[in-house]
Order: C-alpha cells, then sequence, then structure tokens
C-alpha cells in the first residue's frame, strides 16, 4: 500500500487561511451559541440549495428555452457531439430567444427576492404590523410580468419590422 | 466521465471565463465592502454598549471593538446608511447570483484538494458562499417580515456578517490581484485571449463551448438590467408620497397606510402592539420621570403646558425603509432632564420605557448627546396634529439620526442617569 502525501502548499496562503478560521470560529461559536444545528443547517444548507437546487434548476429551465427555439434536429449542444456548423440555427432564431429569457429572467428574480410577499405567506402580519394591505403583492408582480413580456414582445415586433424595411434586398 | 460536472467538458457555456467572474468579482467586492461597513455603522447606531436593553448581541467580545457613540448630525445619518444597506443589498442579488454561476464548475472540481492549502481554501469557500447567502437571505426575508430563520435576527445576521467576512478578506487577497489583472487585460482589449487563472488551476474557460446564444455583452446587461429593476423598485421606499409608489413589490412600498398629517409609515401599529385606547386615555396615561429631584407625574395635558418645541426629522427603520421629514412638535427631552433635577446642558442618558408589554425594544436607552440635541423631543404632535395611536399617541420619542425602534412610541417611563 503506497501511502499518499499531500503537499503543503503556499505558506503565505496557509497562513492567511488560519488567520481566517481563527476569526470565522471567534463569530461562529457566537453565531452557534443558540440553536447550533438550525443555524447549521441553514449556513451549509443555503449553499447546497443554491448550488445543487437553484442553478440546476434555472440553468435547465434557460436550456430548454434555448433547445425549444432551435429548429427541430438541431440539439448538438446536449447530444455530446458537434452540430456541424452549417446546420446551427440561423442566427436571428437564435437571438429572439432573448425576447422570452430577459423578461423570464428579471420576472423570475423579482419573486425570487419578494416570495415572501407575493406568495402571501407573510400576507397578515404584514398588515397588522404596518396598517397596510398585504395582499396586492401578487397582482403588482403579475402586472410587472405581464409588462416585461409585453414589452419584450412589442420590442420584438418593432425591431423585426425596422430590420424588414432596412434591408436592402440584395444584401443579407 | 465525460458526462460528469467533474469533467471540465460538462461545463459548456462559452460565457464562463477569468473576465466574466472578474469584472462580477470586482463589483461585488466594492458592493459587499458597503455592505459591511453599512452593518457595522446600524450595530453601532443602536449604542449597543450604552446599556443591555439596547444590544442583542451582548456576547460580542471584541466584535464590537469600533463602538463609538452615535452622533445626531446629520438627522439623516441613519436613514442614509441604512438604506444604502438595505437598498444595496437588494439590487446585489442578482450580481451574486450570476458571480456564484460564473464559479460553479469550481465546486465539483477533481483532485478535491491538490494541496493542503488548497483544501483549506476550499473548506473556507464554504464559509464565503454559505455565509453571502446567509446573509442575504436573512437580510431579505427580516424586511419582509419572514421569522423562518432559526433564531432572533440581531445575532444570527450580526455574526453571521463576522463568519462570511472572515472567509471573505481571505478570498479578497487570494483572488483580488487576479481579478484585477483580468479585468486590465480586458480593457486593453486582450479580452478573447483566456488567461489561466493560475498554472495548475484549471481555467473557468469551457474546453468545449457551446454555441454562444448571448454575447458578454448582452450578459452583462441582464445582470446589470437585474439589478437596476430592482434598485427602481426599491429606492423609492424611503421618500414619502410619489415616490414611495414606484416601490411596487416592497414592504412598505406603494401608497401610504393612509391620508392626513398622521399618514406616513408606521413600523408596529398600536394594535399589533396591545395598546389599548383606555391605558392611553388623559384620565389613565400618566408620564413617570424619575431624576435625582425625584419623580415627576404629568398628564398629556401638563406635558402640553411646558414649552413646545419643532423639529423636522425622518423616520428610518433598520429594515431599511425611511419617511422623509415629519414636522414633531413636543417637549425637549433635556427639559424632561431639567423637570427632575439636571443641568440641560449636562443632561444625562436616558432608560426610556414604553407602555407596550412586548416586542423587543420596549425599552431603550438613549445617549446624553442624543437627551441634550435641542432637536430631540418627547413629541405629542406631528405635522399639526395630535399623534396618532399608531405613531405613538400620547406621547412618542424622536431623536434626529437614531435607528426608528430607539424611538419608542406610547412612552410610559423615563428614568434619566440610572439605565438598570
Amino acid at each position: 500500500m503506497t501511502t499518499y502525501r499531500l503537499p503543503l502548499g503556499s505558506p503565505l496562503q496557509l497562513l492567511l487561511l488560519a488567520c481566517s478560521f481563527a476569526l470565522a470560529g471567534y463569530a461562529g461559536v457566537r453565531l452557534l451559541a443558540d440553536d447550533w444545528f438550525g443555524v447549521a443547517l441553514w449556513f451549509v444548507g443555503a449553499a447546497v440549495v443554491h448550488d445543487l437546487v437553484l442553478l440546476p434548476l434555472y440553468a435547465a429551465a434557460d436550456r430548454a428555452l434555448v433547445r425549444a427555439a432551435d429548429p427541430a434536429g438541431h440539439r448538438g449542444d446536449t447530444a455530446g457531439h458537434r452540430a456541424p456548423a452549417a446546420a446551427t440555427p440561423p442566427p436571428a432564431r437564435r437571438a429572439r430567444v432573448m425576447y422570452v429569457r430577459v423578461p423570464a429572467a428579471l420576472s423570475g428574480l423579482l419573486l425570487l427576492v419578494w416570495f415572501p410577499l407575493i406568495s402571501g405567506r407573510v400576507a397578515d402580519r404584514y398588515a397588522s404590523a404596518t396598517g397596510m394591505s398585504g395582499g396586492g403583492f401578487l397582482g403588482r408582480w403579475l402586472l410587472i410580468t405581464a409588462l416585461l413580456f409585453g414589452g419584450s414582445a412589442l420590442l420584438l415586433v418593432l425591431r423585426a419590422r425596422r430590420a424588414t424595411k432596412d434591408r436592402p434586398p440584395a444584401d443579407h | 466521465m465525460e458526462r460528469s460536472p467533474s469533467s471540465p467538458a460538462f461545463w459548456r457555456s462559452p460565457l464562463r471565463g477569468p473576465w466574466f467572474t472578474s469584472l462580477l468579482g470586482v463589483v461585488l467586492l466594492a458592493g459587499i465592502t458597503v455592505l459591511f461597513v453599512t452593518g457595522l455603522l446600524s450595530y453601532a447606531a443602536y449604542n449597543p454598549d450604552l446599556s443591555p436593553v439596547n444590544d442583542k448581541t451582548p456576547d460580542k467580545g471584541v466584535l464590537g471593538f469600533y463602538l463609538f457613540p452615535w452622533p445626531t448630525d446629520p438627522p439623516w445619518l441613519y436613514r442614509l446608511t441604512q438604506g444604502v444597506h438595505v437598498t444595496l443589498g437588494i439590487a446585489l442579488v442578482p450580481v451574486l447570483l450570476a458571480k456564484l454561476w460564473s464559479v460553479v464548475p469550481r465546486l465539483f472540481q477533481l483532485p478535491p484538494a491538490r494541496s493542503v492549502a488548497h483544501a483549506l481554501e476550499r473548506l473556507s469557500l464554504l464559509l464565503l458562499v454559505g455565509g453571502v447567502l446567509f446573509e442575504f437571505v436573512t437580510g431579505v426575508l427580516n424586511i419582509q417580515l419572514d421569522y423562518v430563520f432559526p433564531g432572533s435576527f440581531y445575532p444570527l445576521h450580526f455574526y453571521g456578517a463576522w463568519v462570511f467576512f472572515a472567509a471573505f478578506a481571505v478570498h479578497v487577497v487570494l483572488r483580488a490581484p487576479t481579478a484585477v489583472r483580468n479585468l486590465r487585460r480586458m480593457r486593453a482589449g486582450d479580452e478573447g485571449a483566456a488567461p489561466p487563472v493560475s498554472a495548475e488551476e484549471p481555467s473557468l474557460v469551457s474546453p468545449d463551448p457551446a454555441e454562444p446564444t448571448v454575447s458578454r455583452r448582452g450578459a452583462v446587461w441582464l445582470v446589470g438590467g437585474g439589478s437596476l429593476l430592482l434598485l427602481g423598485t426599491t429606492v423609492g421606499r424611503n421618500f414619502d408620497g410619489p415616490a414611495r409608489r414606484t416601490a411596487l413589490l416592497t414592504p412598505h412600498g406603494g401608497a401610504e397606510p393612509g391620508s392626513g398629517p398622521n399618514g406616513f409609515q408606521i413600523n408596529k401599529t398600536a394594535a399589533a402592539r396591545g395598546i389599548s385606547a383606555a391605558e392611553t386615555s388623559e384620565e389613565a396615561w400618566r408620564l413617570v420621570v424619575t431624576g435625582p429631584s425625584g419623580t415627576v407625574r404629568l398628564s398629556r395635558a401638563e406635558l402640553a403646558r411646558l414649552p413646545l418645541h419643532s423639529a423636522a426629522l425622518p423616520i428610518a427603520c433598520v429594515e431599511g425603509w425611511s419617511t422623509s421629514d415629519q414636522w414633531w412638535r413636543g417637549v425637549r427631552l433635556r427639559d424632561l432632564a431639567a423637570l427632575v433635577g439636571h443641568e440641560p446642558d449636562t443632561a444625562p442618558d436616558v432608560l426610556v420605557e414604553s407602555l407596550q408589554r412586548h416586542g423587543a425594544f420596549r425599552r431603550a436607552a438613549l445617549r446624553a448627546n442624543q437627551v441634550r440635541d435641542p432637536r430631540s423631543l418627547l413629541a405629542l404632535d406631528v405635522n399639526g396634529e395630535r399623534l396618532s395611536p399608531d405613531h405613538g399617541h400620547p406621547a412618542r420619542i424622536i431623536v434626529p439620526a437614531a435607528p426608528g425602534v430607539l424611538n419608542t412610541k406610547w412612552v410610559a417611563r423615563m428614568t434619566f442617569g440610572d439605565l438598570r
């Protein structure tokens, strides 16, 4: 059996990291003083849920969207082989994905940040504390989402029309 | 290994690379530094070293090394620092998400450790990523009153910030020089070339990039656009009237809770705090003021016969919303100190107690510099009208530049010079 010895690495880096861990430990024992398990779960869980759930979810949604915009048969991206250059979808078609992607990303971002208010899960507490209605957030988010997609559609139509007008017949 | 995330070829996005990560990293370096400093300032603004009633993290030890008496000038100081803290934090969410996306291949990188230093750096990245998400998540939940996190917000957010900062500082020292070098190279027009982060570290650039679906410029615009959208729909919650209506999805955004002189934002209503009309009536309510010359009991009518003064001051909440200046009228705190045997110019600290029976700040201490400021009032009226129950009738504290929760409502008792 051979023993594998890990090299030490940069001594300066080691010193800096030791210093960092010492400070993190000093604050960490105070952070964990009350409910160590709950806090550790939230701390590590935040990283795990982001890296292994949220990120793969939105990446998969985006990939599905891009694939849906591609004409059938041009799926070289995901099948592990290269699509021949001539078979890539026309640039205009690919560019149009952005008109869905941008409003969807922005709307999703608002939902992610303001989920407690939009979902209504804190509506009663919010209304009782602030004297304001806790119920209007879902409607406002839907309206903003409608504006984002509507604005994007309008932009797409305007640009498409301008492109047809401006394009000289011989040149493309 | 072709299809496993630990293989560099698994990651196909042509966007990933040193330039994208460096750009987002430098933005976060500036932004998070501002968040950390304004966060520390917010803790100082509570004057936690003045009295245990102000301190939600009494076992802070050396982490409170920088504390200083919070000033009363400029009167919008806390409105600015805390407005920046929360508003900037919200606007940085898309930058943070993009940064984490740009480096996610590193999470799966093999071998797990090339050296002891590398192993420790990866462990430190858990504190960095876990820490930054913990801070953003607790902050974003707390301003929406969604208290699902395990414990009181104050210690979680404060100690969490220090754990995060420890990892952040070392990450900046180890990585910022590379990021700056990459950005310089980018500006010099050499952004196409992919400089290796280091000789031994695998590059973030995909060895087998997919067809681009968005330009680099387009991706930066999307992240920036997300930040601008969040900023644009949040910043208005720091101003009364039409500006607040632009804060469409934020707590304390939209329309004001009421109309007229008392129509401005309320942190906690009288009903939510269990304050009844019976205990605040002219017959029942008495203000008890204690000092070296004894104890004085005053009805609201008696208070109104003392010399009254005015001050235009905002309410600024730790949750990152604030009001414009309101026109308060009432008795100066220094004059109340004089009633119980202090010289107004040398008035001491005061402990203020509310009628409310629960709530983290039903008792709050104010420092001598706050008591002596002639704009610090025990207010009876606001904007020319009697205080409404929700704004603290019969009497409330208003102090320039103090965090909202130190402006105690429904004041029942004031003890000058003895904070126990």
